[in-house]
């Protein structure tokens, strides 16, 4: 495949792992910190990790949608769905993400729940207009990648007077999460060297929105591409600043991201969203302005004001350590109930569900790798 | 009435097959039904056996081991690039017998229809099956209709069953993969399962890809003339070769190692599923065959099978290693090394 094979070039590989070991000073730590669910994926699926030096070391970050969801907000759509009898469309991620009381998406629909597998915002448009007696809502989620398409069937929906279509919004804001995790990096939380940054969220929200790491933190953030050599070259760049003592954004991803972002999807973002004051994120607790609702001038869309449902509060199930890998305070394999109780099958958590979740990336690719005894050599 | 023509007179026209629908009453056991069985079913399915009419076919089994399976059809859409239906319940028994390294005799189909049902489409979906049967020379000779209320079928579920004979000194099975053996396939996976994700209601994307829905029961043939000691044959549908790597090396109580760069798969295929955000390795085939042997006569199959048509693009894919967790991995085309897990779920696409 042109433009993906380059990307994947085994032989490159090795070279750049030759130069990321000849740059690494032994006795420095490096603690790599990746934001996002599709650099874990990658790391895993291409076996990154054994390329790196001992010392060098990728702590997942919290990066993937679905593992951030709080389970409230699952048991509240499910309500929405059972109780006002309406079609509930949503991506497929989300169909098998443990909710309160071992129920799921997937479950309820068994039940007879009317809840429908989407691959994008213009499946549920086109669900709605199909059936205009019946109301149909959106479940929408992800980080910045995938608001602006939300964006655009708010503002589609409006514009057709679809009015059995509205949208639960779950959108959630990448740097206040980032920041939160730094802020506690070294004190009860992972200790983070560096940041490979978001590569598709930066494509909407640009280089520049990190520019409060380096002053801040004083860490270094390269914006990174999701194909094995992007984590690679990105990690290089890293393993650089890192030796030198800086703090810069540096963006390896040049071939989609710009310092500004595209600044179309942000003025509908804005015109379409607003901030919420606060919102819970699985793992980081409740982080202040960190996710969007439907904006007032288009309230009438919003589908937590058109079904009201009594505020359910999630109960996760003991012993799941979901919060603390999502920190990267634990790895998957520290957790009780990984690979015994827990599995992609039978899935305690949503970091077990998702392919971008760190449990199901290790359940799926590194079960059988030793990672967690080699580090603990190099910590010794 | 004559023997070859089993029709009770009594209807006074023709079935409508431009306009008309299956119907309850084409379930009921009444003229209904078998005006649809004589007008569709017999007349597509045409062989000495089925024209007996009875309930049963009644036939004289050649010598060797007798060889059963059984296989219900529910794809959606009814019909995709490659096939339909009809023609893949009658490959997917074919194939099933065949891996047994038996020859497959006779099909039974039996029929759910949904009140509803265009006849148009049925009798596409009938043509469908006697074509394949006729060109797979495997007659369909008994079968059964019975039709289900608007909403409770998918429009045709299709199951076949079939039987065939295994000729003396071939023992193909499961459980007999042993370590340095060499793991075969005969040509590019995931076709089947792209072209119907390409028709898929909501996803509709546009592409040159069609079903490798065929029979393999010729090119088995040929595989166990020229290697009798071949020690597993499956055809890696639903689950696709990764789902079936792990039920032969869980069955087998050995590990796989598979070498990404040697799996055959079209660049087309390949970019579909990086779109999709599947793995190629759990799409499903319909005309494939993994093929386990000897190492040492990994060769000789590999040329047999590149001289039958259905297995032009075959390749040694990997080998079986000595293993107590059982784990297929595979040696990726990157340079590391990763495992290749059963599916959990369905493959889902992902949002990010």
């Amino acid at each position: 495949m042109k433009y993906l094979d380059e990307f994947r070039d085994g032989q490159l590989a090795r070279a750049l792992a030759k130069a990321i070991a000849a740059e690494i000073e032994p006795g420095r730590h490096y603690r790599l910190m990746e934001f996002c669910g599709g650099h874990t994926h990658a790391i895993f699926r291409y076996g990154l990790q054994d390329l790196m030096p001992p010392n060098l070391r990728f702590v997942h970050g919290p990066g993937c949608p679905v593992c951030v969801l709080p389970m409230a907000r699952i048991d509240q759509a499910m309500a929405m769905a059972q109780e006002h009898g309406v079609t509930l469309c949503t991506y497929g991620d989300l169909m098998r993400v443990p909710a309160s009381g071992r129920k799921s998406l997937l479950k309820a629909k068994a039940e007879g729940a009317d809840i429908r597998m989407v691959y994008s915002t213009q499946d549920a448009l086109a669900v709605a207009r199909k059936d205009p007696a019946r109301q149909v809502i959106f479940f929408a989620i992800g980080f910045e990648t995938t608001t602006p398409p939300t964006a655009v069937a708010v503002k589609t929906a409006r514009a057709e007077g679809l009015t059995n279509l509205s949208f639960y919004c779950n959108h959630v804001l990448t740097p206040p999460a980032l920041r939160t995790i730094l802020a506690s990096s070294g004190v009860g939380g992972v200790q983070i060297d560096g940041i490979l940054g978001p590569s598709h969220v930066s494509t909407v929200i640009g280089s520049n929105a990190y520019g409060f790491v380096g002053p801040e933190f004083g860490k270094p953030v390269v914006i990174a591409g999701f194909e094995p050599l992007d984590v690679m070259q990105s990690t290089l760049m890293l393993v650089r600043q890192i030796n030198a003592g800086q703090h810069r954004i540096e963006n390896q991803y040049i071939r989609a991201v710009t310092p500004e972002g595209n600044r179309k999807a942000q003025a509908l973002m804005a015109e379409v969203f607003a901030p919420r004051e606060h919102f819970e994120w699985r793992g980081l607790g409740q982080l202040p302005a960190s996710a969007l609702r439907i904006a007032d001038s288009y309230s009438d869309l919003d589908a937590e004001r058109r079904f009201p449902v009594v505020p359910r509060e999630g109960r996760e199930v003991k012993g799941c350590e979901c919060p603390s890998v999502l920190r990267g305070l634990l790895e998957p394999v520290d957790c009780k109930l990984f690979g015994t109780v827990c599995t992609p099958e039978n899935p305690m958590g949503a970091c077990m569900v998702s392919s971008e979740g760190a449990c199901a990336a290790y359940w799926t690719y590194g079960r059988f790798r030793r990672d967690h005894a080699r580090r603990d050599e190099v910590d010794a | 009435m004559s023997r070859t023509d089993p029709r009770p007179r009594g209807w006074t026209a023709r079935l409508d097959l431009e306009r008309g629908a299956v119907d309850m009453s084409h379930g009921s056991g009444g003229r209904a039904m078998a005006q649809l069985i004589a007008e569709l079913f017999l007349h597509a399915l045409d062989n000495p056996v089925l024209a007996q009419g009875n309930d049963q076919a009644l036939v004289q089994p050649p010598p060797g081991r007798l060889v059963i399976s059984t296989d219900g059809h529910v794809v959606s859409p009814l019909f995709f690039p490659g096939g339909d239906i009809g023609s893949l319940a009658v490959h997917g028994t074919i194939n099933d017998v065949a891996m047994a390294g038996a020859r497959p005799l006779y099909l039974a189909a039996s029929f759910i229809l949904e009140e509803g049902l265009p006849l148009r489409d049925l009798a596409r979906i009938v043509q469908g099956m006697a074509e394949a049967a006729r060109i797979a020379a495997v007659p369909i000779v008994t079968g059964d209709t019975k039709v289900v209320e608007r909403g409770k079928g998918d429009g045709c579920f299709i199951t076949t069953t079939g039987v065939g004979v295994v000729p003396d000194g071939i023992a193909i099975s499961g459980e007999q993969a042993i370590p340095s053996d060499a793991i075969l396939i005969n040509g590019v996976i995931g076709d089947h399962g792209v072209a119907i994700m390409s028709q898929r209601e909501g996803l509709g994307f546009e592409t040159s890809i069609a079903s490798d829905s065929a029979p393999l029961h010729g090119l088995v043939a040929d595989m166990v003339a020229a290697v009798p000691d071949i020690h597993c044959l499956r055809d890696p549908t639903r689950g696709g070769l990764a789902t079936t790597l792990n039920e032969l090396a869980n069955q087998s109580g050995v590990g796989m190692v598979l070498d990404e760069a040697a799996i055959p798969i079209r660049p087309e295929v390949k970019a579909a599923c990086e779109l999709l955000g599947l793995d190629p390795l759990y799409v499903a085939n319909e005309g494939k065959l993994v093929a386990i042997c000897p190492g040492d006569q990994a060769q000789a199959l590999l040329e047999v099978m590149r001289t039958h048509p259905l297995g032009r693009d075959a390749a040694i894919i990997g080998r079986v290693v000595d293993d107590p967790h059982r784990f297929v991995q595979m040696d990726t085309a990157f340079g590391g090394s990763r495992i290749v897990d059963w599916l959990a779920g369905e493959q889902l696409p992902r949002i990010c």
